[in-house]
Protein backbone atom coordinates (compact mmCIF):
# COMPACT_ATOMS: atom_id res chain seq x y z
CA UNK A 1 0.00 0.00 0.00
CA UNK A 2 2.61 2.63 0.98
CA UNK A 3 4.52 1.29 -2.20
CA UNK A 4 1.43 2.35 -4.41
CA UNK A 5 1.39 5.58 -2.83
CA UNK A 6 5.02 6.53 -3.32
CA UNK A 7 5.22 5.47 -7.01
CA UNK A 8 1.42 7.63 -7.50
CA UNK A 9 3.19 10.79 -5.20
CA UNK A 10 6.60 10.22 -6.76
CA UNK A 11 5.06 10.48 -10.85
CA UNK A 12 3.38 13.37 -9.63
CA UNK A 13 5.84 15.77 -8.29
CA UNK A 14 8.12 14.40 -10.86
CA UNK A 15 5.82 14.94 -13.83
CA UNK A 16 5.17 18.78 -11.48
CA UNK A 17 8.74 19.60 -11.70
CA UNK A 18 9.38 19.07 -15.20
CA UNK A 19 6.48 20.77 -16.08
CA UNK A 20 8.20 23.85 -14.11
CA UNK A 21 11.15 24.27 -15.92
CA UNK A 22 9.82 23.18 -19.52
CA UNK A 23 6.34 24.71 -19.84
CA UNK A 24 7.01 27.91 -21.91
CA UNK A 25 4.07 29.78 -20.52
CA UNK A 26 4.24 30.77 -16.72
CA UNK A 27 0.40 30.12 -15.78
CA UNK A 28 1.04 26.39 -16.55
CA UNK A 29 4.56 26.59 -14.58
CA UNK A 30 2.72 27.81 -11.77
CA UNK A 31 0.06 24.95 -12.21
CA UNK A 32 2.69 22.63 -12.80
CA UNK A 33 4.37 23.29 -9.43
CA UNK A 34 0.72 22.94 -7.61
CA UNK A 35 0.65 19.05 -8.71
CA UNK A 36 4.62 19.09 -7.60
CA UNK A 37 3.15 20.51 -4.40
CA UNK A 38 0.59 18.43 -3.45
CA UNK A 39 2.25 15.17 -4.06
CA UNK A 40 4.78 16.53 -1.52
CA UNK A 41 1.60 17.08 1.09
CA UNK A 42 1.12 13.14 0.24
CA UNK A 43 4.46 11.95 0.84
CA UNK A 44 3.98 13.91 3.75
CA UNK A 45 0.94 12.05 4.95
CA UNK A 46 2.17 8.65 3.90
CA UNK A 47 5.15 9.48 6.30
CA UNK A 48 2.78 10.28 9.29
CA UNK A 49 3.47 13.88 9.16
CA UNK A 50 -0.62 14.77 8.75
CA UNK A 51 -0.18 18.27 10.07
CA UNK A 52 2.90 19.04 7.73
CA UNK A 53 0.83 17.50 4.90
CA UNK A 54 -2.01 20.41 5.63
CA UNK A 55 0.14 22.92 6.05
CA UNK A 56 1.40 22.29 3.10
CA UNK A 57 -1.62 22.67 1.03
CA UNK A 58 -3.06 25.35 2.64
CA UNK A 59 0.14 27.58 2.68
CA UNK A 60 2.21 26.70 -0.43
CA UNK A 61 -0.77 25.01 -2.57
CA UNK A 62 -2.75 27.50 -1.30
CA UNK A 63 -1.36 30.92 -0.52
CA UNK A 64 2.18 31.02 -2.40
CA UNK A 65 0.83 29.81 -5.75
CA UNK A 66 -1.55 31.99 -5.71
CA UNK A 67 0.75 35.11 -4.94
CA UNK A 68 2.38 33.49 -7.87
CA UNK A 69 -0.40 33.89 -10.39
CA UNK A 70 -1.33 37.39 -8.57
CA UNK A 71 1.76 38.72 -9.42
CA UNK A 72 1.75 37.37 -12.93
CA UNK A 73 -1.63 38.52 -14.27
CA UNK A 74 -0.30 41.67 -12.41
CA UNK A 75 2.62 41.89 -14.22
CA UNK A 76 1.20 41.28 -17.48
CA UNK A 77 3.78 38.65 -18.14
CA UNK A 78 0.82 35.92 -19.11
CA UNK A 79 2.54 35.02 -22.58
CA UNK A 80 3.99 32.01 -24.00
CA UNK A 81 8.34 32.59 -23.76
CA UNK A 82 10.49 31.56 -26.98
CA UNK A 83 12.40 28.68 -25.35
CA UNK A 84 13.77 28.13 -28.36
CA UNK A 85 16.54 30.66 -28.59
CA UNK A 86 19.27 30.07 -25.80
CA UNK A 87 21.10 33.37 -24.48
CA UNK A 88 24.51 31.50 -23.81
CA UNK A 89 25.43 29.12 -26.47
CA UNK A 90 25.94 26.24 -25.09
CA UNK A 91 24.56 26.73 -21.77
CA UNK A 92 21.84 24.13 -21.69
CA UNK A 93 24.03 21.17 -21.77
CA UNK A 94 26.10 22.24 -19.15
CA UNK A 95 22.88 23.17 -17.05
CA UNK A 96 21.79 19.19 -18.03
CA UNK A 97 25.53 17.85 -17.03
CA UNK A 98 25.28 19.97 -14.13
CA UNK A 99 22.21 18.34 -13.03
CA UNK A 100 22.92 14.71 -13.67
CA UNK A 101 26.27 15.18 -11.91
CA UNK A 102 24.42 16.74 -8.86
CA UNK A 103 21.60 13.47 -8.77
CA UNK A 104 24.75 11.18 -8.55
CA UNK A 105 26.42 12.69 -6.24
CA UNK A 106 23.46 12.90 -3.99
CA UNK A 107 22.25 9.64 -4.36
CA UNK A 108 25.86 8.49 -4.08
CA UNK A 109 25.80 9.99 -1.07
CA UNK A 110 22.19 9.44 0.24
CA UNK A 111 23.20 5.26 -0.56
CA UNK A 112 26.25 5.74 0.81
CA UNK A 113 24.80 7.46 4.16
CA UNK A 114 22.05 5.69 5.05
CA UNK A 115 23.81 4.01 7.92
CA UNK A 116 23.65 6.87 9.76
CA UNK A 117 19.85 6.61 9.86
CA UNK A 118 18.95 4.57 13.17
CA UNK A 119 16.29 5.14 15.98
CA UNK A 120 17.60 7.64 18.33
CA UNK A 121 14.82 9.96 18.89
CA UNK A 122 11.89 9.71 21.50
CA UNK A 123 9.71 7.76 18.83
CA UNK A 124 7.00 9.97 16.72
CA UNK A 125 3.33 9.68 17.83
CA UNK A 126 1.21 8.41 15.19
CA UNK A 127 -2.44 9.22 14.50
CA UNK A 128 -4.28 6.78 14.39
CA UNK A 129 -8.35 7.08 13.38
CA UNK A 130 -10.18 6.31 16.50
CA UNK A 131 -8.30 6.11 19.29
CA UNK A 132 -6.00 9.61 19.08
CA UNK A 133 -6.41 11.14 16.00
CA UNK A 134 -4.04 14.22 16.63
CA UNK A 135 -1.17 12.52 18.35
CA UNK A 136 0.94 13.95 15.56
CA UNK A 137 0.02 17.64 16.52
CA UNK A 138 -0.05 17.07 20.08
CA UNK A 139 3.55 16.14 19.69
CA UNK A 140 4.28 18.47 17.02
CA UNK A 141 3.25 21.77 19.45
CA UNK A 142 4.61 20.23 22.21
CA UNK A 143 7.94 20.69 20.30
CA UNK A 144 7.72 24.05 19.11
CA UNK A 145 5.67 25.49 21.90
CA UNK A 146 8.40 23.99 24.65
CA UNK A 147 12.02 23.23 22.71
CA UNK A 148 11.23 25.97 19.81
CA UNK A 149 9.29 28.67 21.67
CA UNK A 150 11.86 31.75 20.91
CA UNK A 151 12.30 30.65 17.41
CA UNK A 152 8.66 30.55 16.88
CA UNK A 153 8.40 34.16 18.30
CA UNK A 154 11.17 35.21 16.16
CA UNK A 155 9.15 34.14 13.15
CA UNK A 156 6.54 36.38 14.23
CA UNK A 157 8.69 39.14 13.94
CA UNK A 158 10.34 37.90 10.49
CA UNK A 159 6.64 37.84 9.15
CA UNK A 160 6.00 41.41 10.30
CA UNK A 161 9.64 42.47 8.53
CA UNK A 162 8.55 40.73 5.70
CA UNK A 163 5.22 42.11 5.02
CA UNK A 164 6.28 46.30 5.66
CA UNK A 165 9.61 45.61 3.67
CA UNK A 166 6.54 44.27 0.81
CA UNK A 167 4.76 47.11 1.44
CA UNK A 168 7.57 49.67 0.93
CA UNK A 169 9.04 48.17 -1.97
CA UNK A 170 5.69 47.83 -4.13
CA UNK A 171 4.56 50.53 -3.40
CA UNK A 172 4.20 53.44 -6.12
CA UNK A 173 6.45 56.60 -5.36
CA UNK A 174 4.06 59.23 -5.61
CA UNK A 175 4.94 62.75 -4.82
CA UNK A 176 8.77 63.81 -3.54
CA UNK A 177 10.10 63.57 -0.33
CA UNK A 178 8.96 60.67 0.64
CA UNK A 179 11.39 57.72 0.25
CA UNK B 1 -0.33 -10.97 2.82
CA UNK B 2 1.27 -12.29 -0.42
CA UNK B 3 4.88 -13.27 0.25
CA UNK B 4 7.36 -10.58 -0.40
CA UNK B 5 5.78 -6.79 0.12
CA UNK B 6 7.76 -4.12 -0.94
CA UNK B 7 8.01 -1.26 1.19
CA UNK B 8 10.08 1.98 0.25
CA UNK B 9 12.87 2.83 2.61
CA UNK B 10 13.99 5.72 3.79
CA UNK B 11 16.34 5.66 1.03
CA UNK B 12 13.84 6.11 -1.83
CA UNK B 13 12.20 8.95 -0.27
CA UNK B 14 15.93 10.68 -0.05
CA UNK B 15 16.68 9.58 -3.77
CA UNK B 16 13.30 11.14 -5.20
CA UNK B 17 13.82 14.08 -3.12
CA UNK B 18 17.82 14.65 -4.78
CA UNK B 19 15.56 13.95 -7.82
CA UNK B 20 13.59 17.09 -7.29
CA UNK B 21 16.16 19.07 -5.84
CA UNK B 22 18.22 18.73 -9.30
CA UNK B 23 15.18 19.38 -10.90
CA UNK B 24 14.55 22.56 -9.24
CA UNK B 25 18.83 23.44 -9.72
CA UNK B 26 18.56 23.02 -13.57
CA UNK B 27 15.61 25.04 -13.49
CA UNK B 28 17.31 27.98 -11.94
CA UNK B 29 20.08 27.76 -14.37
CA UNK B 30 18.35 27.10 -17.56
CA UNK B 31 14.92 29.27 -17.22
CA UNK B 32 15.00 33.68 -17.90
CA UNK B 33 12.71 34.24 -16.71
CA UNK B 34 12.22 35.48 -12.73
CA UNK B 35 8.82 33.96 -11.68
CA UNK B 36 10.14 31.15 -13.00
CA UNK B 37 12.89 30.83 -11.41
CA UNK B 38 11.31 31.50 -8.18
CA UNK B 39 9.20 28.60 -8.88
CA UNK B 40 12.30 26.03 -9.15
CA UNK B 41 13.72 27.99 -5.95
CA UNK B 42 10.41 26.70 -4.13
CA UNK B 43 10.75 23.01 -5.89
CA UNK B 44 14.65 23.21 -4.07
CA UNK B 45 12.53 24.06 -0.53
CA UNK B 46 10.23 21.45 -0.99
CA UNK B 47 12.75 18.91 -1.86
CA UNK B 48 14.72 19.97 1.66
CA UNK B 49 11.26 19.51 3.45
CA UNK B 50 10.73 16.31 2.02
CA UNK B 51 14.50 15.45 3.35
CA UNK B 52 13.74 17.00 6.77
CA UNK B 53 10.57 15.06 7.31
CA UNK B 54 12.24 11.56 6.09
CA UNK B 55 15.20 11.70 7.99
CA UNK B 56 13.12 12.39 11.23
CA UNK B 57 10.71 9.58 10.80
CA UNK B 58 13.58 7.39 10.02
CA UNK B 59 15.25 8.71 12.93
CA UNK B 60 11.62 8.69 15.11
CA UNK B 61 12.47 12.43 15.92
CA UNK B 62 9.74 14.95 15.79
CA UNK B 63 11.68 17.89 15.54
CA UNK B 64 12.82 16.98 11.82
CA UNK B 65 8.99 17.72 11.05
CA UNK B 66 9.48 20.61 13.33
CA UNK B 67 11.72 22.68 11.53
CA UNK B 68 9.92 22.00 8.45
CA UNK B 69 7.19 23.59 9.80
CA UNK B 70 10.14 26.61 10.44
CA UNK B 71 11.49 26.70 6.74
CA UNK B 72 7.91 26.90 5.90
CA UNK B 73 7.45 30.15 7.63
CA UNK B 74 10.55 31.50 6.14
CA UNK B 75 9.81 30.36 3.03
CA UNK B 76 7.14 32.30 2.91
CA UNK B 77 8.32 35.39 4.24
CA UNK B 78 10.96 35.18 1.02
CA UNK B 79 8.25 34.70 -1.63
CA UNK B 80 6.11 38.20 -0.46
CA UNK B 81 10.33 39.76 -0.14
CA UNK B 82 11.23 38.03 -3.54
CA UNK B 83 7.89 38.83 -5.45
CA UNK B 84 7.50 42.62 -4.44
CA UNK B 85 11.27 43.33 -5.57
CA UNK B 86 10.16 41.27 -8.64
CA UNK B 87 7.12 43.57 -9.10
CA UNK B 88 8.89 46.94 -8.19
CA UNK B 89 11.85 45.69 -10.88
CA UNK B 90 9.22 44.82 -13.55
CA UNK B 91 7.34 48.15 -13.19
CA UNK B 92 10.09 50.24 -14.47
CA UNK B 93 10.93 47.92 -17.39
CA UNK B 94 8.71 45.68 -19.53
CA UNK B 95 11.22 42.98 -19.98
CA UNK B 96 11.36 39.44 -18.73
CA UNK B 97 14.74 38.49 -19.19
CA UNK B 98 16.78 37.94 -15.82
CA UNK B 99 19.70 39.11 -18.47
CA UNK B 100 18.75 42.71 -18.62
CA UNK B 101 19.03 43.19 -15.24
CA UNK B 102 23.15 43.61 -14.73
CA UNK B 103 22.80 47.12 -13.27
CA UNK B 104 24.46 46.18 -10.04
CA UNK B 105 26.88 44.96 -12.43
CA UNK B 106 30.14 46.49 -10.65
Amino acid sequence: MELFVFVCASVMVLVGALGVIVRKHPVHAALSLVLTLFGIAVLFVAQSAEFLAAVQVIVYAGAIVILFLFVIMLLGVDKAENLQIEPLTGQRWIAGVVGLGMVGLLTTAVVSGSDVLRLRGLGIASSVAGENADANIQQLANSIFSDYVFAFEVTSVLLVVAVVGTVLLARRRTGKGIA
Amino acid sequence: MFGLVVVPTPTWYLVLSAVLFSIGAVGVLVRRNPLVMFMCIELMLNAVNLTFVTVGRAMSDINGQAIVFFVMVVAAAEVVVGLGIIVSIMRRRSGVNVDDLTELKG
